[in-house]
């Protein structure tokens, strides 16, 4: 690590501010009329909510199911509890969390094989099955309508007395506890490559498969954090009533944690408990007004409304963005980051065994048909190692399709396609990202909200960590040399001075280089380009071509391009295609004086294209 | 074991709850199918016509007009509510849409409650809906017979507007590539206000119907919000054959496992949606890449 790591209080500010505010509450707001039991139950939100943030805010997966998990962790505490089962206390909270979190790991099975709007639906469904589950199979146990009752306060023995923990100030002490150190677990995972990664699949889930990640793993990693989240928060809540109820579990407890995260602001860890203060205390207060004590959800309801409409991310957004807004703006500066060191850009080793002396990439006799429409027809192709080729042909030719199949994106219809011996036929961008092989897209595929350094990072930690690892408690640049290989990549792309500029500020011919700098920096031996000059003006095509150039060294590439000149320029070899066929193969000065390339390719442009 | 009429007898009621549920998803469906935006406040809306049918019928006394009132209150609570905001909403993400149509489900839900109060309501069967009907040795409340051929009826009205006239052709072609078919001339920005009106219309219409049958609380839009979901989970998003597929579907599970144990037949529904999320992930009427 560098000398300018910043200093440990500097690092922890928000624990640190979070904990000094744990402990001045119960000294501050009761003269704002909190009393100690409105304070415990913001905490328990605010504990339920910090996992939910992990998996809305962080991940972007809206769940409308976390009670289910709520109620599992809080009836199956309440009831080893209250049926003598387990009596220790802690024990008990232990159990239900777990318990809660294999229920998320089942739910999370089921419903994270849809995305968007299927994922928040089925989410919400399956919350509705615990609550008849709760009702129907396991009644006997949770009492059905009537919940639990005469739950245990809790007791911490010390061997030589035990405390026992009445409601009141006590009980929002012992609760503070457990939501302190939820909150720095969270923050640690936010800040752990594991958390780096959860960002870039919020981002760009896409774009983080094509980097070698397997988003599905860590989607369903973070589900089941959030489950044993909303377990203990639950197991916490019987306690602190001494009572379960049965509506831990209905829907308006998932609808009044979501709405609690969205109004405070997803995505801070702290924008639940916000918004927990802020809908209780609205509650509380609303409810000592006679005229309006009843139209205090109709109230809660327009409030939330204005609030998405107008403030994207919630309360705790709106006081960063006014920070942000006196301070130097578009910056996303990642203090712990190390900027000055750097290395030579790592490639993948080609391994020993596969393939030596053979083509890098082969693909043989693939074709692709869509029904009846025929867009790769039989094509026959070999990439030498070290080699820069192009691939050319007129629009509607099949380079995007037969690309896509190169790539592992698509799988063919016919035909098969290896990578240094190994055949990668239709396996997925992240098994051949993983094997060294990359592909830069024609249409810009970034991370729009992280800065250049944080979007270079998700493609070195694929390279790195694999497809998955649970590294959640891990600090991120603890990693011995991730911050000169991310230097490395950014400099080699000339975007230095950009580093910590957010990708969304970025002008379009920043971006394209930052497009090749991810599949640069995943370490890919062997690099597709799909139309890298698209949409660049003359200088930027120069600046461009040069860098592709220059990092030819110990890498093959294939390009896919319109401009003829750049590609005369760069390639060794060029593959035309028309009509999803292969026409012709050879170098720059064969293909151009080709008759048939001339006449079906040149001349079939004017034919196609009358301009 | 359960008898033979027995069995045969919840077969049919299971086809009339699925005809129901059908026509309760409708509307959900349509405005997925053409917008691409799930309208979390579906149940509201459906709460919104029923109410209004209730009031409707209390002081006319005829339920066909409650069905025309129920069904245009819907429509134009759902036309304010796309002109007011869902019009700003769909350059945005699902998951600000998502919260949008829930929070306005909220304020519509709260609204009918501060009217009506929070007790539950029972709606009268119309006369020519009272008795018993007898199919052979099947005997059954003549008003869920009626309810059934209504929404039999709707369903295919939906089916022939969607499919067999030039709106649904826009419609449709809304849905592939809203772009385009501006380019083409025709203001798709009046289309989509339609399509969300009769969206709201189709739920607060559902809502009427099925009022006579149920007890109205403003709750029940959360319950309907559920078997909704689960109705077009296993038919499929956005398909309006999948909602009836899935429909249908889900009134037999209902129906059928309600004659073993009633405690488990809700159960058994997401049962049947865990093992089409798991085998057919998009729904088995429902295209494969659309989301």
């Amino acid at each position: 690590m560098s000398t300018h790591t910043p200093s440990f209080a500097r690092r922890q500010l928000p624990e640190l501010v979070v904990g000094l505010c744990l402990l001045a509450a119960p000294f501050v707001l009761p003269s704002l009329g909190m009393s100690a039991d409105l304070l415990t139950r913001i905490l328990i939100w605010g504990l339920f909510g910090l996992g939910f943030d992990l998996l809305f805010g962080y991940t972007g997966l809206l769940s409308f199911g976390q009670a289910a998990f709520y109620g599992t962790g809080g009836f199956v505490s309440a009831y080893l509890l209250t049926s003598g089962i387990v009596p220790h206390m802690l024990l008990a909270l232990l159990i239900g969390t777990v318990v809660a979190a294999l229920a998320g790991l089942i739910i999370g099975y089921l419903t994270l094989r849809r995305t968007g709007i299927y994922f928040a639906m089925s989410t919400l469904a399956f919350g509705e099955m615990f609550y008849f589950l709760e009702n129907s199979a396991f009644k006997e146990y949770t009492g059905g309508e009537n919940g639990i009752a005469g739950v245990p306060p809790p007791e911490i023995a010390l061997g030589f007395t035990t405390i026992h923990i009445s409601s009141g100030w006590p009980m929002y002490w012992f609760v503070a506890i457990f939501f302190f150190l939820g909150y720095v677990v969270a923050r640690r995972i936010v800040r752990s490559p594991f958390g780096a990664v959860l960002k870039a699949i919020r981002g760009n889930p896409r774009r983080a498969l094509a980097l070698g990640h397997s988003i599905n793993g860590y989607k369903l990693s973070v589900f089941v954090i959030a489950a044993a989240y909303a377990g203990l928060a639950g197991g916490l809540l019987g306690m602190f009533q001494s009572y379960m109820p049965p509506d831990a579990f209905a829907l308006d407890t998932s609808a009044q944690l979501v709405i609690q995260t969205v109004m405070g602001g997803a995505g801070t860890l702290l924008g639940p408990i916000i918004g927990a203060t802020i809908w209780l205390y609205l509650y509380e207060g609303l409810q000592q007004l006679a005229n309006i004590g009843s139209y205090w959800k109709l109230i809660l309801g327009i409030v939330f409304v204005v609030l998405v409409t107008l403030f994207r991310h919630g309360v705790a957004g709106a006081v960063l963005e006014w920070f942000g807004k006196r301070g130097k703006s578009a910056k996303v500066i990642d203090e712990e980051a190390d900027d000055r060191a750097i290395a030579e850009l790592a490639i993948v080793h080609p391994g020993d065994d596969a393939g030596k002396g053979g083509p890098v990439l082969e693909a043989r006799g693939i074709s692709k048909q869509y029904g009846g429409l025929k867009a790769v027809t039989d094509v026959t192709f070999s990439l030498d190692e070290g080699e820069i080729r192009g691939v050319i042909g007129p629009n509607g030719a099949g380079k995007s399709t037969f690309f896509a199949m190169l790539a592992g994106e698509l799988e063919t219809t016919n035909g098969t396609v290896f990578f240094r011996g190994q055949e990668i036929t239709g396996i997925g961008v992240t098994a051949v990202c993983q094997l060294g092989m990359s592909k830069s897209y024609q249409i810009n595929q970034l991370f729009e909200a992280l800065s250049v350094r944080q979007n270079v990072m998700i493609a070195v930690l694929a390279r790195r960590r694999g497809k998955f690892r649970a590294d959640l408690l891990r600090g991120l640049h603890h990693s011995h040399g991730l911050d000169e290989q991310v230097n490395a990549a950014i400099a080699l792309v000339d975007l230095s001075r950009q580093a910590d500029t957010r990708v969304s500020e970025l002008s379009y011919g920043e971006k394209r280089r930052l497009e090749i700098g991810l599949a640069l920096a995943t370490g890919a031996n062997v690099l597709l380009f799909d139309e890298p000059l698209a949409g660049l003006g003359p200088e930027e095509r120069v600046h461009v071509v040069a860098l592709l150039k220059s990092i030819r060294n110990g890498r093959s590439m294939v390009i896919v391009e319109h401009d003829m000149d750049a590609m005369f320029e760069l390639a060794e070899r060029i593959t035309v295609l028309y009509e999803g066929r292969k026409l012709a193969e050879g170098t720059p000065d064969e293909i151009r004086s080709n008759p048939a390339v001339q006449t079906a390719y040149l001349g079939g442009m004017e034919e196609h294209e009358p301009a | 074991m359960p008898s033979m009429s027995l069995f045969f007898s919840q077969l049919f009621n299971g086809l009339a709850m699925g005809l129901l549920l059908a026509l309760i998803s409708t509307g959900l469906t349509i405005i997925y199918g053409t917008l691409g935006v799930v309208n979390f406040a579906h149940g509201a809306l459906l709460v919104v016509g029923a109410y209004a049918g209730y009031s409707a019928y209390a002081m006319t006394e005829s339920f066909l007009v409650a069905i025309a009132v129920g069904s245009a209150v819907a429509l134009v609570v759902g036309l304010v509510v796309e002109r007011g905001l869902m019009r700003m909403y769909y350059g945005r993400p699902p998951e600000d849409q998502i919260l949008v149509t829930f929070g306005i489900g909220i304020i519509l839900v709260e609204i009918v409650r501060s009217i009506y109060g929070g007790i539950s309501l029972s709606v009268p069967t119309p006369e020519w809906g009272q008795g018993i009907a007898r199919i052979g040795s099947l005997i059954y409340p003549l008003y869920r017979l009626q309810a059934l051929g209504i929404a039999a009826a709707t369903l295919a009205v939906l089916y022939y507007v969607l499919y067999r006239t030039s709106l649904g052709l826009i419609v449709r072609a809304g849905i592939e590539d809203s772009e385009m078919v501006n380019a083409l001339g025709i203001n798709v920005k009046r289309t989509f206000l339609l399509v969300f009106g009769i969206g709201a219309m189709a739920a607060g219409y559902a809502g009427v119907i099925d009022s006579p049958i149920v007890t109205l609380s403003p709750d029940m839009g959360h319950r309907v919000l559920v078997d909704s979901f689960v109705v077009v989970v296993i038919g499929g998003v956005g398909s309006f054959p999948g909602a009836i597929v899935g429909g249908i579907i889900a009134g037999e599970i209902l129906s059928l496992t309600s004659m073993f144990n009633p405690a488990y037949s809700h159960v058994m529904l997401f049962v049947v949606m865990a093992l089409v999320l798991i085998f057919r992930p998009q729904g088995l009427m429902g295209q494969e890449g659309r989301e």
